[in-house]
């Protein structure tokens, strides 16, 4: 599996894409750091490219990816190896290429102007969410045997996850303001990793007091270490279920 | 050896395959024929596990392949279309391939030298020819000396003195009594290599015999006119244009 893993990640890094995208981090990192010496404005802007464009990228180049590298996979089971090895290094590979897209595109400035302690957070976010919607690209190539409909599947579930699916939230907490609402709102956040994220980040930048008695509780929630280790843990399975899924219909697929 | 239980395979509606058996024997060259859409590649692809039947079984030296792999060390295997990572070059390619399977140190680059693809071996593979491609299929096809081999179209797409190669290889390497399944289209291709006809119409195996019987048969010299005369006979081509 290492072989085939090696060959992934030159082939993923070389892609025009990936260099890109990694470009375009760097220049708005860079640029949000000229712009604004206070490296907490310049981590609140990057908040919103990180939680709208990551996604984005992350799960439409996997998908696209996929199915480029189709004709290729049907080589790699022509040999004697098994289709979870194949699977497995494909997804290693997109998955590593792009968290070194965000660790040079956002980490590299914030070691360069000093910022590394406030940008830590956001970071640590980025790598979790790029790895989540790689995760998620997958399962909407296995989906399906055609590019275009995967790729629109892919759109789906990143509109669901940034936009379609706050608008349920709000609608729930509007409709139900009578009562009391924090244990819902926890558990309806741990539902989406792009809102938990946010949550973990604004609660990083110490604004909680803006979220009301929610925020309060959220705080307290989430400061503690159970509450860190319920975060990353949802953020985890995150990741696992939709690979564990798309695993799983790869080895049924017909190829 | 191989041999196809009854197997059946259904794409939605459409009966890709139905109820083949099938017997292969080492030292055959079998020629797979039959029109487009009647089952050709899905019959391949099942022997190489990409394609899973929805009952039957296939057995490669009496031994079922259903969830197998390491069968495929004695499989040899050439894609109608081969495509590859565009961003490697074709020595990465070949490396690459040969680190999947590290234990046959011995690999076989007779048609690497024969094909004239060494001095192209710097080139990325996206500023490849169509032709120049399927020659790195063709070479990788033999790479690791398989005892069963499999072409799909191996011959669409070649110069003419590359398919004199590639025959050339092909004859050598039945003297060794491997086990050899060909689709074309191109039936003179064939002529010198084939022992025996297969021709699956609409999933079924239609005929199934070596080709001297076949000769005899339908009282044709060659490959190609016995072949199309004995379309002709069962009405196979008839059928096939008024079915849509």
């Amino acid at each position: 599996m290492t072989a085939m893993l090696k060959y992934v990640l030159q082939d993923v890094l070389r892609a025009r894409f990936v260099i890109f995208y990694t470009t375009f981090m760097l220049a708005v990192t860079i640029l949000l750091f000229q712009i604004d010496g206070d490296s907490a404005k310049v981590v609140a802007s990057l908040l919103n490219v990180a939680l709208l464009v990551i996604p984005l990228v992350s799960i439409v180049f996997t998908t696209i990816h996929y199915f480029n590298s189709y004709e290729f996979i049907l080589l790699l089971m022509a040999q004697p190896i098994n289709r979870k090895s194949v699977f497995l290094s494909q997804y290693l590979g997109v998955a590593t290429s792009l968290c070194l897209s965000v660790l040079i595109g956002i980490g590299l400035p914030a070691l360069v102007f000093g910022a590394v302690s406030q940008v830590l957070p956001l970071l640590v976010n980025s790598l979790f969410i790029t790895i989540i919607f790689v995760s998620l690209g997958f399962l909407a190539s296995s989906l399906t045997r055609d590019k275009a409909k995967a790729i629109g599947i892919s759109l789906l579930f990143w509109f669901y996850f940034t936009l379609i699916y706050d608008g349920l939230l709000l609608w729930v907490i509007y409709t139900f303001n009578d009562y009391p609402l924090e244990l819902p709102t926890l558990i309806l956040s741990g539902l989406n990793p792009i809102d938990l994220s946010r949550i973990l980040m604004l609660l990083s930048m110490d604004i909680s007091t803006l979220m009301g008695y929610t925020g309060a509780f959220f705080k307290s929630f989430f400061g503690s270490n159970l509450g860190m280790i319920y975060a990353f843990g949802v953020l985890s399975l995150w990741a696992v279920w939709p690979l564990l899924l798309a695993l799983r219909r790869f080895k049924q697929n017909d190829l | 050896m191989i041999s196809f239980h009854r197997v059946n395979k259904t794409y939605g509606k459409l009966k890709t395959l139905s109820e083949v058996n099938l017997d292969l024997k080492m030292g055959h060259c079998y020629a797979l024929l039959g029109p487009n859409g009647s089952g050709k590649t899905t019959l391949i692809k099942s022997i190489l596990g990409m394609v899973i039947p929805d009952s039957g079984e296939i057995k490669i030296n009496n031994q079922t392949i259903l969830g197998q792999f390491i069968y495929r060390k004695q499989i040899g295997y050439m894609p109608q279309i081969g495509q590859y990572p565009p961003g490697l070059s074709m020595a990465q390619l070949f490396d690459m391939v040969k680190g999947l399977r590290p234990e046959v140190r011995n690999t076989d680059n007779e048609l690497i030298e024969t094909l004239g693809l060494q001095p192209l071996m710097n080139k990325r593979m996206y500023s490849l020819s169509g032709g120049t491609r399927q020659k790195v299929s063709a070479a990788l096809t033999f790479l690791f000396r398989p005892s069963i081999l499999i072409l799909d179209e191996p011959t669409a797409g070649l110069d003419p003195v590359a398919v004199e190669i590639l025959k050339q290889k092909l004859v050598e390497e039945k003297k060794a009594g491997k086990l050899f399944i060909i689709t074309s289209h191109i039936l003179s291709d064939l002529e010198e290599i084939v022992t025996d006809m297969i021709y699956l119409f609409e999933g079924t195996v239609r005929y199934n015999s070596p080709v001297e019987d076949l000769k005899t048969e339908t009282h044709e010299a060659s490959f190609a006119k016995a072949i199309s005369s004995l379309i002709k006979n069962q009405d196979l081509q008839i059928k096939e244009l008024v079915t849509p």
